[in-house]
Parts: structure tokens; C-alpha cells; sequence
């Protein structure tokens, strides 16, 4: 009759059985974890900061500026007309564009373009901004997102793979950082 | 034959004599109250809920392309998918509202109290979880609002300090938006949160049943944990009826009331969309959330931008941990409203502010209206006896987009004043200036107008002030 302090056969199996299953349990957490976080984890892999082409910089005459759509670089069979997005293009002059996302910098409602009075206004909580992209009022803490562009062969690039938020560390470019010049990108 | 049957099942079962216990456990008599109906009220519209989703899952298509064409084909395509997708919408709406005021009567009957604080705990996991169902459900439509929404929440959680964009990438399962996103919202909305709301609601309804029904308040009938099970006890003893038939038939009059209402709103209203193609090209869309989130819409338009971070991550943590520390913060003592003031108070405020907010969220003065330059002409009223020049400030007015914020004769946005006055406000001198330069919320108009433009502007605002008031004029200049 074995007493408190010692331990029977059966009761040492059983504690065995309970480490046998924490160690597969920690065995299968991994993957699943692994599995779970891979769209924090592939970081920027798979190619979805490859740079896309808007077209030909004559579509884009100077002083205007004017709604394009492309696809993400990064598509899945589900995802349906979810990868078009669009954005808007100021060609200021030469080779000196701007190109905006369509999501304003305070919650991320699509900002629509204003010629008239060369303001963007955003229809949710009221933010607008200038033909620039510099906050002009409402609630946007910030500028409009831009995306960073390269001209080539008379085709613009963007990289813009990634739907800006305005939270810190958001990938675009911070407004201090704009490139003004197709070289600088 | 029948009892045989039976007999044959409880034999192998043993089910019976537990059943029979639970629904004869006695329970104070006054509990037997319409105030008490709330509780199994959310219970049945939740089974109505599960029915009619799992309903909707027949046809339903988590899939970003696909979504919104078996939505279409629920509405008018399958016999009767409409009425079901209405009963699933309004269920939900049902759903929140009867959450919350089985809360605030649970919270003014004091029944968080001693012993019933995990009771209580496990109910704001229920309600963070009803939200939570009301949230997703509202992606799975999956449409504009949805698609924006999705953005409003990665926006929001993009603050979060340091883990913000790790946090967005969880949330929509990539980059963007798009098929990920459906489907992880999908497994949460059909999954993850049901099972977890069916073993709460599991244990929530155990402990109701183990601790008893909070007994009807009675001022000065004080909570003290040394003697209050004692007391239960004894009320329940000596004033006690059976749960069944007793109190009972009030339940399941509400229960049956409320399906009917739940179905009497699917045939009057219809289901809720779906709007638009969840198509991220087609920009003109004026986004906004379901009813239950209104009031977060209004307080995002309105908070000043430097408290707005703060107030949305501090905001709900703090909300969260007060009401699961509540049972703690005040576990015994007085249960009656009629002697807790500042409960009563709380409440109130709650009740007003959330109404308040998600009534000005209904017509949203803070957001332009993005087609009244075009929409809206000048009302005419406005253009009687009026100059060239003040008709072609007229036009300037119209073509610049001022509309849009600005409105004349009821009609226009509310994002900044009406107009209709604006010459009795300001002077010639002080319009100039804020069409210029703006201010306030305005944006500068100066890079926008010409010299002639502005004067034609500002010409047409100079007539409008009521007919038998002078407009404003700058002192120096009246002298």
C-alpha cells in the first residue's frame, strides 16, 4: 500500500501521460502559431511591394490630377474585384508627380478629388485637403498617404502593394520623406 | 406506449429527474416580474439567430468574389432567402439592444452583488461577444459599408503603439483587404465566436440556475456576504413558488412577443442590403457602419484629433475593466435604485449619450455632402433682385463646392454654417478674409479663386441676410 510520499506505478504513468501531451501540445503549437501569424510573419516577401505601372505619364496631363486603378501585385483566387484599387495621380510638372491613396489619413474612407476648388474631401467624418495632399481641416491628424513612384520610359511605377493606415509605422512614406523628383524614389 | 417510449430513454438518458429539478427550483415569488424577461428574451433571439444562420450558410459564399452575388441570389433568386436574411439582420439588431437593456436591469437591480459576480463577469464577455457577432456579421455583408468598414477597423487598429500594423495584418490576413479577410472573419462569425457565445451562455444560465434568480430589491434589504445565502434560502423557502409554471409564462409570452416583433420588422423592412459591389475602384460611396455602431461614428467625427488615439484604445479598455471590476468594486451593500443615485445616474447618462450620438450619426452634420454643388442649385429666393455680379458670385458659389459644406435655404451640407444669414455675421472685409485664408475648420480658398471670382463671391454672400435686417458693415467705414 504505497503511502503520500511515494508513487505507484499507475499514478507515475498517469503523470507521464499529461507530459507526453504537453509535449506534443507544444509540438503542435508551433506550426499552428507559425500558421496563425504568417500574415504578420512573411513580412514582405512574395512580392507585394513589386513596383505596378499606372500607364504611360501622358495620361496624365500637367496640373491635373486624376483617378487611376491597378491591381495588387499580390493576388489570391478569392479575392474577387477586392486587389483593383485606385488612386489618385498629380502630375505637378516634368517629372514630378504625386500619387495618393485613395484611403484618407484619418480612418481610411476614400477621399474623392474636387477640381473646382482643388480640394479632396473625404464623405465620412468630414476631413479635406489640399490639391497637395496637406491636411486643410477635419479630423486627419496628417496628408493624404502617398505612395512612393518612379518614372521610367515614360511609364509611372508606384509601390503600392500595402493599404495605408495611419497608425505609426505605416510603410509609405512619412510626409518629411516625399519624393519630389521621379529620380529620388 | 408513450411513457413506455420514455421510460426507455430516461433509463438510458437520466435526464429527467435533473430537468424536473431545475424548472421546479423555487425562486422568490416577485421575481415572477416583466422586468425579469430579458435574460431568456436574448436567449431566444440567439436561437433564432443560430437557425437562420446556419440557414443562410446554405447558400452563403465566404469567398471576396463571390459573396456579394450569393447575397443577391438570397434576395431574389431563392424562395424566401430574403425573409431569412431579413430575420438573421434584424434578429441581430434585436439581439444588441435587448443585451443591453438586460445589463442595465440586471445593473439597477443590483444583481451583480455577492454571489453573483462571475455571473455578471461572464455576461460583459457575452455582450463583448454579441458586438463582436454584430461587427462581423456586418463584414460577411460583404458590400461597401463592409469593404470600408474593414478599413475604418484597420485604420483604428493601426494606432494600437508598436504592434499597430502587426495588428492590421492579423486582422485582414495580408496587406489589403480582400479574399483573407472574408474568410478569417467568416470562421469568427460562424465559428470561433458562436462556440464560445454557446459555452458562455452555457455557464451563464448554470450559475442563474446553482445561485439562484436575483431576488426584487427592496430598499434598506442590504447584501452582506456573511449572511446573504442565508437569506436567499429563507426567502426562497418561505415566498418562494416553482420556477415552472410560476414565473415561467412571462418568458415565454416576452420570448414569443419579440420573434414576432423580430419577424414583423423582416417583412415590414426587408433585409439590410447588400449596397454596393465591395469593389475598392468605385470610390463614391459614402460608408457607414450598421445601427449598433453609430454612436462610434459620431464620437470619431466629433473628438478632437489629438484625443482621438487615446480615447479609442484607453476608452474601451477602461470601459471593459470597470464593468468586470464592478463586482468586486461594490459586491455587497445596497441593491434597490431606489437607494443608488449615481447608478441611476450612470445610466441615464449612458442611455442619453449613446441616443444623442447615434441621432446626430443619422444625418452626420460633419460630413460634406458630396453632391450638393451639383445637386443643390441656389434656391431662387436667393437670386431675386440680385446683380450680374452677385449672380456670378452665385455661380462661384455653386461651382466651387461651397455647397457641399455650407448650406442655403435648408439645402446643402451642415459640415459648416448655414449661409442664409452670413452678411449680418461678417463684413465685406471679414468674408474676403475667410474665403481666403479660411479658418476655423475651412479650408483656404485663396489658390482656388481668381481676384474676380472672390469679389463675384463675395458680393452674392454680402446679399444674404433676412430682408428687414441691415447687413453688417465695419464701424470705422459706417462712420
Amino acid at each position: 500500500m504505497p503511502n503520500d510520499t511515494t508513487l505507484s506505478r499507475r499514478g507515475l504513468f498517469m503523470k507521464l501521460g499529461v507530459l507526453l501531451n504537453g509535449v506534443v501540445a507544444a509540438a503542435l503549437a508551433v506550426p499552428i502559431g507559425r500558421f496563425l501569424l504568417s500574415s504578420i510573419t512573411r513580412g514582405r516577401a512574395n512580392g507585394y511591394l513589386d513596383w505596378v505601372s499606372l500607364g504611360s505619364v501622358t495620361h496624365f496631363p500637367e496640373g491635373e490630377t486624376r483617378l487611376v486603378t491597378f491591381r495588387n501585385p499580390l493576388v489570391m483566387p478569392t479575392d474577387g474585384k477586392t486587389v483593383d484599387t485606385a488612386c489618385w495621380v498629380r502630375h505637378v510638372e516634368g517629372d514630378q508627380f504625386q500619387v495618393f491613396a485613395v484611403n484618407c489619413a484619418h480612418l481610411g474612407c476614400p477621399v474623392r478629388w474636387f477640381p473646382q476648388s482643388g480640394l479632396f474631401m473625404c464623405p465620412c467624418h468630414g476631413g479635406a485637403y489640399y490639391r497637395d495632399g496637406s491636411r486643410a481641416s477635419g479630423p486627419p491628424e496628417r496628408g493624404l498617404f502617398e505612395y512612393p513612384y518612379k518614372v521610367d520610359n515614360g511609364l509611372i511605377t508606384i509601390q503600392a502593394g500595402e493599404m495605408p493606415t495611419p497608425g505609426p509605422g505605416a510603410s509609405l512614406l512619412p510626409e518629411s520623406t516625399r519624393p519630389r523628383c521621379g529620380g529620388c524614389a | 406506449m408513450i411513457s413506455r417510449i420514455a421510460q426507455w430513454f430516461d433509463q438510458r438518458l437520466q435526464l429527467a429527474a435533473p430537468i424536473r429539478e431545475a424548472s421546479e427550483h423555487r425562486v422568490p415569488r416577485n421575481t415572477a416580474s416583466w422586468w425579469y424577461v430579458f435574460g431568456s428574451a436574448a436567449l431566444i433571439v440567439f436561437c433564432l439567430q443560430l437557425v437562420t444562420g446556419i440557414l443562410l450558410a446554405l447558400t452563403y459564399v465566404p469567398s471576396a468574389g463571390e459573396a456579394w452575388n450569393s447575397l443577391q441570389a438570397l434576395n431574389h433568386d431563392i424562395t424566401l432567402g430574403w425573409f431569412i436574411r431579413a430575420l438573421h439582420g434584424w434578429g441581430s439588431n434585436f439581439m444588441v439592444a435587448i443585451v443591453l437593456i438586460h445589463m442595465m436591469q440586471v445593473f439597477l437591480f443590483g444583481a451583480y452583488k455577492f454571489p453573483r459576480e462571475l455571473t455578471w463577469i461572464i455576461g460583459v464577455f457575452l455582450l463583448l461577444m454579441t458586438l463582436g457577432m454584430a461587427f462581423s456579421g456586418q463584414v460577411l455583408r460583404f458590400d461597401q459599408d463592409a469593404y470600408w468598414g474593414l478599413g475604418i477597423g484597420a485604420s483604428i487598429a493601426s494606432r494600437v503603439p508598436v504592434a499597430g500594423p502587426a495588428v492590421v495584418k492579423l486582422m485582414l490576413g495580408g496587406p489589403i483587404i480582400a479574399g483573407a479577410t472574408l474568410s478569417r472573419f467568416f470562421a469568427l462569425h460562424v465559428f470561433v465566436i458562436p462556440g464560445l457565445l454557446i459555452a458562455l451562455v452555457c455557464l451563464h444560465l448554470l450559475m442563474v440556475f446553482k445561485l439562484g434568480i436575483n431576488e426584487w430589491p427592496m430598499p434598506g434589504r442590504t447584501v452582506r456576504r456573511a449572511t446573504y445565502l442565508h437569506e436567499y434560502h429563507e426567502l426562497t423557502t418561505k415566498d418562494g413558488a416553482p420556477f415552472v409554471p410560476y414565473a415561467i409564462w412571462k418568458d415565454m409570452f416576452f420570448a414569443a412577443f419579440i420573434l414576432l416583433a423580430v419577424a414583423a420588422c423582416a417583412v415590414w423592412f426587408g433585409p439590410f442590403g447588400p449596397s454596393g459591389k465591395p469593389d475598392p475602384t468605385i470610390i463614391q460611396t459614402v460608408p457607414k457602419p450598421d445601427y449598433f455602431f453609430l454612436w462610434l461614428y459620431a464620437l470619431l467625427s466629433l473628438l478632437p484629433p489629438a484625443l482621438e488615439t487615446p480615447a479609442l484604445l484607453i476608452g474601451p479598455v477602461l470601459v471593459i475593466l470597470g464593468l468586470l471590476l464592478l463586482p468586486f468594486l461594490s459586491g455587497e451593500g445596497e441593491k434597490s435604485w431606489k437607494r443608488r443615485p449615481i447608478a441611476v445616474l450612470t445610466v441615464m447618462l449612458i442611455a442619453v449619450t449613446l441616443g444623442t450620438f447615434t441621432h446626430l450619426a443619422e444625418y452626420a452634420p460633419w460630413s460634406p455632402r458630396m453632391n450638393a454643388w451639383s445637386g443643390a442649385p441656389v434656391p431662387a429666393q436667393f437670386l431675386h433682385a440680385t446683380t450680374a455680379l452677385q449672380r456670378q458670385g452665385a455661380l462661384v458659389f455653386q461651382v466651387k463646392q461651397c455647397r457641399n459644406c455650407h448650406a442655403l435655404g435648408d439645402s446643402g451640407g451642415q459640415r459648416g454654417p448655414a449661409l442664409d444669414s452670413v452678411a449680418v455675421r461678417l463684413t465685406q472685409d471679414q468674408l474676403i478674409r475667410q474665403v481666403i485664408q479660411g479658418g476655423g475648420n475651412m479650408p483656404a480658398y485663396g489658390k482656388n479663386l481668381s481676384p474676380p471670382e472672390t469679389t463675384a463671391l463675395v458680393a452674392f454672400l454680402e446679399t444674404l441676410h433676412p430682408a428687414g435686417q441691415a447687413p453688417a458693415r465695419n464701424f470705422a467705414v459706417g462712420q
